[in-house]
């Protein structure tokens, strides 16, 4: 049995199939993931992401701290609510998480605060780097496990979403803008999400979850699940932890270079050294978008990715993608690696096109 | 509990035959099969005139979640594929004991029907592989 978001008895009553993900309970699909990936991209859904970590960073050396923490740079967050993505590295500059951090206070003030969402399956060892990163400053570091979060997605997001809170709260929404988020009585409501569609991620107290859950279905939002949320995230071309990067690889061979503030020169974050060697010496390789437009099949993790007769990398990510009718990857090849490959699936090799990701925004194919 | 009609018969390997009293027989893949699949994305069946061997790999089912080999439950010649598969794989989902269906095969045996499990042994199978 593993942990179980306050959502659970929800998940179940709306006809869950449930799945183990990083040790929580967490729902697949409600029926068919496919269905509620195009209501995503068409219309709006919801999805449970309690399960993920939400820290929040205080103290008078929040921002140096975090400055130091992560390789993009907080300083950048020059308003009140904005959020930056950012790589958290280890002294070899491989990749311990990826995360959002939002500034919650106004910028420059003295006694910033700061909340970052980390994964959940890297929870354990997000925290104890972090608290092991604060050393004699003054931090103080607050996970905040009574937050529900409920991630509302696609181009009707954020209307369904103002039609049932207070007035108070839609004029709120209406004020943010894309990556940005507010504090609102105990909710914190943020223009973001996983998905390449516009839309909210809400983070409020577990005891109100199933209430909001329960009206934003009956608003018409279609409860989603991992599955969804998988082949979503993989054609918006957003990489996900523990598959596309972890300890391992740079920022710089994962698609994320830039999420890597190297301005000023003169700030040291953990992980700058070996980043700044390997940028210089060129990476060797990199990670990039696999499109199969022809035949049948389907790109998976792990399928070789063949160029000239010889392997040249392997896939990190792949699925069928619902929005494009066809399989789309994430892989991470030699540098050298062109504009035509082939895989290798079940024992024979299809062609695919080498293409920058994303794949699919706000509902329409990008790449090209 | 996933359905699993009477009338029908079954293999191990999770597809369905149904008997049309002629020779012939018509298959595809239990709601036991496609539930756990997951969505259906592409289904790849062997052609009209195709020899097939009880046993041998005869087609492959893509879903959201991972390729399976699909297995000819039957000896035979393949004397009808469903075509609007390649239109709509969701069939296989929606609708697995009919606009799911796979193919149709002329027997060379018509004593092999009697090696497959009826309705009763198959949902012990699917127990049994819980």
């Amino acid at each position: 049995m593993g942990n179980k978001t306050v959502l659970y008895p929800q998940h179940l009553a709306m006809g869950a199939k449930i799945v183990d993900f990083g040790g929580w309970d967490m729902p697949l699909h409600y029926g068919s993931q496919v269905e509620e990936h195009h209501r995503v991209r068409r219309e709006s859904g919801m999805f449970d992401v309690s399960h993920m970590t939400v820290v929040d960073i205080t103290g008078s050396d929040a921002r140096e701290y975090l400055r130091r923490l992560l390789c993009n740079d907080v300083a950048r967050l020059k308003q009140k609510g904005k959020a930056l993505y950012s790589g958290m590295l280890n002294e070899q500059g491989g990749v311990i998480d990826d995360l959002i951090v939002y500034l919650m206070t106004e910028p420059d003030v003295s006694g910033e605060w700061y909340r970052v969402v980390v994964n959940c399956a890297t929870r354990e060892k997000d925290l104890r780097w972090m608290s092991d990163q604060v050393m004699k400053m003054d931090v103080a570091l607050t996970e905040q496990p009574d937050l529900a979060m409920i991630a509302i997605q696609g181009p009707e997001a954020l209307q369904r979403v103002k039609s049932v809170v207070s007035p108070y709260r839609q004029s709120l929404i209406d004020g943010l803008a894309i990556f940005q988020g507010q504090e609102s009585e105990g909710w914190f409501i943020a223009r973001t999400g996983y998905t390449g569609e516009d839309g909210l991620e809400i983070m409020l107290p577990e005891e109100e979850a199933e209430a909001f859950w329960q009206v934003l279905a009956e608003a018409g939002v279609a409860p989603c699940g991992l599955g969804a949320r998988d082949t979503l995230r993989l054609e918006a071309g957003m990489n996900l932890y523990g598959q596309d990067m972890d300890e391992t690889v740079s920022p710089l061979v994962s698609n994320m270079g830039w999420v890597v503030a190297w301005e000023p020169s003169d700030r040291f974050f953990v992980g700058r050294a070996p980043l700044e060697a390997e940028r210089a010496a060129g990476p060797a390789s990199k990670l990039v978008g696999l499109a199969m437009e022809t035949g049948k099949g389907v790109l998976r993790h792990g399928q070789s990715v063949i160029v000239d007769d010889a392997v040249a990398g392997e896939i990190t990510s792949g699925g069928f993608s619902p929005t494009l009718g066809y399989a789309v990857a994430l892989a991470r090849v030699s540098s050298a690696t062109g504009a035509e490959a082939e895989v290798e699936m079940r024992g024979k090799r299809v062609s695919v096109r080498v293409v920058r990701p994303p794949f699919v925004r706000q509902g329409q194919k990008v790449y090209s | 509990m996933s359905n699993i009609p009477n009338e029908l018969r079954y293999v191990a390997s999770h597809e369905w035959i149904r008997d049309e009293g002629d020779g012939t027989v018509t298959i595809g893949i239990t709601d036991h099969a496609q539930d756990l699949l997951g969505d259906v994305v592409f289904v790849e069946l062997p052609e009209v005139g195709d020899q097939v061997s009880a046993g041998d790999d005869m087609g492959v089912v893509e879903s959201v979640k991972a390729a399976s080999d699909v297995y000819a439950p039957l000896t035979g010649e393949v004397i009808a594929v469903n075509e609007d598969l390649e239109e709509s794989p969701e069939l296989v989902n929606s609708d697995p004991y009919g606009d799911g269906w796979f193919i149709r095969l002329r027997l060379s045996d018509a004593d092999e029907l009697t090696d497959l499990l009826d309705a009763d042994g198959y949902a012990e199978h699917c127990e049994s592989e819980s």
